[in-house]
């Protein structure tokens, strides 16, 4: 017994002494480390503040922010995809961001109607296409791709992939329920495979003559056209990305982001945090090492990502596609994309 | 003298202990009394089907074919003599160190549609994808096999001991009554044997059931994946931990079953160590075919994937090995020993608690808390999340009622998460391997050594030590090697700052980064080889003696 109360003091002090330094923040982040962790020393060493880093599961993570309720150590959250900062807003597991440092800078949809995530990177999930076997004037419109002839001949990631759930919310969001029932079950009719592996396994797919169709974010195929390995980089030459429903809603897109937790220990560096990633130099630093599009209008995107052409995005309510998540996974269902 | 069960300190040391174990799932269990009707009516219309036969066609035919391959593969080595035995009977094991995903990447990395090896045969033949067949890695088929490769050897590994303990005089009186050869192991050696074949092949079968990095990968929809995707994708954590109590009752039936045939075990072992029948020299052609048979399930599951494997790391080792890699070994290291630590001396507690003083209510108890090995780490994290999330808000409100200071979260958010969440994920394993050690040395022998005189301490020290040992190492180096590859509880409780090889081979791999997540992958092999061998070395030593 003598021994635990030893323990449970040293314990404590430890974490007194932590709270004394105070010059800290912690991050629970959905961001793999090696896609973020060389921003955070990069705070470190310009502001001084330490960054504490868990990575995992978007879900996991909003999970355990709310078991460990107000007592929780976790400062920021680093979601990959909008409809994870939706769900940890709705569990009422944020605090509003001072965003009066970067309102202007970025455009008012990548920002929650009520301050509580902002987005920090932009990727797009259009077509990519191995160009010697389609015609790519048949192929304008998501719409397209439920038509008979592109029967066995489309590659996609698996229904429980958080990407492709959020391009059918953002469908849902504009087209409505019935619609976009309706094109999922053709939709998924013109696969040709059951869907299986990550968003470079549909580009090599393509390149393999298993398909000639795959969806994928751009930031795969620019990773695969920038890499070391001469063979994957020749892989990626081969196909041709083709930017769906230019005429109309543009292509879809969705923003990587952050919100403040709600009883965020160190609120303060939380919020430097954020402002530190919509600095120009971060912004800079995303766009080259990651192939993401910057948020911001001043940055950059990189010289890889150019090459497949400029597009227009659509204007969806990203809140409104957090929300529809569920929504989306029930019609994948029910149309059978596995 | 009877006393009541309760003045019994092993009843409550037991009770204690696996009630702590037992919270994180009966947490999970609770959800069953939440009705979620929209949910499993979704369910039941759309993807349920699915799941239950997946992931019983998976269970079950993992269960077979590690049945089949560890069986013969033990009979073999324990039953003949052939060149290269020594070694093999070593190798054999090996594909244990390999976590199922791991083998899962490397081929199909290796045998996929865009992978070297067909893309060569197109360009060779100057085919079309649509021109020849080739079997697809990332199916149903492929995930029974890859599962099947790496958990064989847990069939081989008791049913090599079952074996090559069996005494020779059954084979004389056998023979004597003109059995032998095949029929000898039908009717003689495989009867004896079964209640430890079927062990192994239990324990194969719940890590089937609780696969989630192998099917996850290959797409297939199981009751695993389904936990995920109800619980993220339809954002209902109820219903995933529906799903999860669900998936545990089939394995309780499986447990059972076990159970069951087990029970027979006690008539079989003589306590005493009697003389094994001497093994059975092959012909130089039956040995070379003894040695392939040994050397493909090897080569399969350990040394071609390794190949690859190293291939993929020589190209990236200089990027990725630099002082954080240390880090990130020495961590896997000491959680992987201080879980096996704790699970080993849990099951010694239970075991013995059962040996002195049965008890149906203990007796239940102890099942109860093996439970876990069943359930996948995810939901199990997340029962021991809520838990020690509980226990830390009552602690911090006693801190700041009576100090005015918050400790913080000196359970969930530290070690002690993993270590209880492995705790109940393992117990079942070293509970195997210790009750099956307790129950070869009877009761009557404590009765002879203390009716010479010997405290129940030095009973302890000269019988039970000596006889226990290889069940206990044998234990510890099976949770060790099972921590070392844990994934999805690792990734959820994980404190700040703390990375494991499991976590950074995933993390790469989910990048489709197959060869930087090579370098992680050899240090996960690497470090899980080193028990292996000592496995290896402490059972052959115990066989000796």
């Amino acid at each position: 017994m003598k021994r635990f109360l030893k323990l449970v003091g040293l314990v404590s002090c430890v974490s007194v002494s932590a709270f004394a330094t105070a010059q800290e923040v912690n991050v629970y982040s959905a961001r793999k480390e090696a896609l973020i962790k060389p921003l955070l020393d990069k705070f470190s060493s310009d502001t001084g503040i330490s960054v504490n880093l868990v990575t995992g599961k978007a879900d996991a993570l909003i999970t355990r922010l709310k078991s460990e309720g107000k007592y929780s150590p976790a400062d920021i959250l680093i979601t990959t995809d909008v409809g994870r900062l939706y769900r940890a807003k709705e569990q009422g597991l944020t605090q509003a961001i001072e965003t009066d440092a970067f309102k202007g800078l970025i455009a008012q949809n990548y920002i929650d109607p009520d301050s509580n995530w902002v987005g920090f990177t932009l990727r797009a999930r259009p077509f990519m296409v191995a160009p010697e076997r389609v015609d790519v004037s048949q192929l304008s419109r998501m719409e397209d791709l439920a038509d008979e002839q592109w029967r066995g001949r489309i590659c996609i990631r698996s229904s429980s992939n958080i990407y492709n759930q959020s391009m059918v919310a953002a469908m849902i969001a504009q087209l409505g329920e019935e619609k976009t029932q309706a094109w999922l079950n053709d939709f998924v009719k013109n696969f040709a495979r059951t869907p299986k592996g990550g968003d470079r396994d549909q580009i090599k797919a393509v390149v393999a003559g298993q398909c000639d169709i795959a969806i994928a974010n751009t930031y795969y195929l620019a990773g695969m056209a920038s890499d070391g390995d001469d063979a994957t980089r020749e892989t990626a030459s081969k196909v041709k990305v083709v930017w769906p429903n230019q005429q109309d809603r543009g292509a879809h897109v969705n923003i990587s982001g952050a919100a403040i937790t709600k009883h965020a220990p160190n609120a303060a560096a939380a919020q430097k945090l954020v402002s530190f990633m919509l600095q120009e130099e971060s912004q800079e630093w995303y766009a080259k090492t990651n192939h993401e599009y910057p948020l911001r209008a001043d940055v950059e995107q990189s010289e890889v990502l150019t090459t497949f052409g400029d597009f227009k995005a659509e204007d969806v309510d990203l809140a409104k596609v957090g929300e529809l998540n569920r929504q989306a996974v029930i019609l994948m269902d029910k149309a059978g994309w596995k | 003298m009877k006393i009541s069960p309760w003045r019994e300190p092993w009843l409550w040391a037991v009770t204690v202990f696996s009630l702590l174990l037992a919270v994180p799932v009966l947490l999970i269990f609770t959800s069953v009394f939440i009705p979620q009707k929209d949910l499993w009516q979704h369910l039941f219309a759309t993807v349920l089907n699915d799941y239950v036969y997946h992931s019983l066609l998976i269970a079950f035919s993992v269960g077979g074919l590690t049945l089949l391959l560890g069986t013969s593969l033990a009979w073999l080595v324990a039953r003949y003599e052939f060149a290269g035995r020594g070694t093999l009977q070593w190798l054999i094991l090996l594909p244990m160190a390999m976590p199922a995903y791991i083998l899962a990447y490397t081929y199909t990395g290796m045998l996929d549609v865009a992978g070297p090896l067909q893309t060569h045969l197109r360009a060779t033949f100057n085919w079309t994808y649509h021109d020849y067949w080739f079997p697809d890695v990332r199916s149903v088929g492929g995930a029974i096999l890859m599962l099947s490769l790496v958990l064989y050897p847990y069939v081989y590994m008791l049913a090599r001991t079952a074996f090559s303990e069996q005494s020779a005089s059954f084979y004389e009186a056998s023979r004597s009554m003109g059995v032998s050869g095949f029929g000898y192991f039908r009717k003689v050696a495989f009867p004896l044997a079964r209640p430890a074949i079927l062990t192994g092949t239990a324990l194969a079968m719940m890590e089937a059931f609780a696969d989630y990095g192998t099917v996850q990968y290959f797409g297939i929809s199981t009751f695993t994946t389904g936990i995920f995707r109800t619980w993220n994708g339809l954002g209902n954590a109820i219903g995933a931990a529906q799903l999860a109590a669900v998936l545990t009752s089939f394995v309780l039936v499986l447990l059972l079953i076990e159970k069951n045939s087990r029970r027979r075990l006690r008539y079989f072992h003589q306590g005493q160590k009697q003389n094994s029948a001497k093994r059975l020299t092959l012909t130089p052609g039956a040995a070379v075919w003894a040695v392939i048979a040994c050397l493909l399930p090897v080569s399969l599951g350990f040394i071609i994937p390794c190949a690859q494997l190293l291939i993929w790391a020589a190209e990236r080792a200089a990027t990725q090995i630099d002082k954080s890699f240390i880090d990130l070994i020495w961590n896997s290291f000491y959680l992987a020993a201080s879980a096996a630590l704790i699970a080993v001396g849990l099951a010694l507690l239970f075991a013995y608690a059962k040996r002195l003083r049965s008890h149906w209510l203990l007796n239940s108890q102890v099942q109860i808390a093996s439970l876990g090995y069943a359930i996948p780490g995810t939901v199990i994290a997340i029962g021991a999340m809520l838990m020690l999330s509980a226990a830390d808000d009552a602690l911090n409100a006693l801190s700041e009622s009576l100090f005015d200071i918050s400790v913080g979260l000196i359970f969930s958010g530290t070690l002690v998460a993993l270590l209880l969440a492995y705790s109940v994920r393992f117990l079942a394993v070293a509970l195997h391997n210790v009750e099956a050690g307790l129950q070869r040395i009877k009761p009557s022998m404590d009765d002879a050594a203390r009716s010479m005189g010997l405290s129940s301490f030095a009973v302890l020290k000269t019988v039970h030590i000596p006889l226990l040992r290889a069940s206990v190492l044998s234990a510890l180096l099976l949770v060790f090697v099972d921590v070392l590859k844990e994934l999805p509880a690792t990734l959820i409780l994980r404190p700040f700052n703390f990375n494991t090889l499991a976590v950074r081979t995933f993390e790469l791999a989910s990048e489709e980064r197959l060869q930087d997540a090579a370098v992680p992958a050899i240090a996960i092999v690497l470090v899980g080889i080193l028990p292996v061998i000592l496995l290896t070395r402490a059972l052959e030593s115990g066989q000796n003696r």
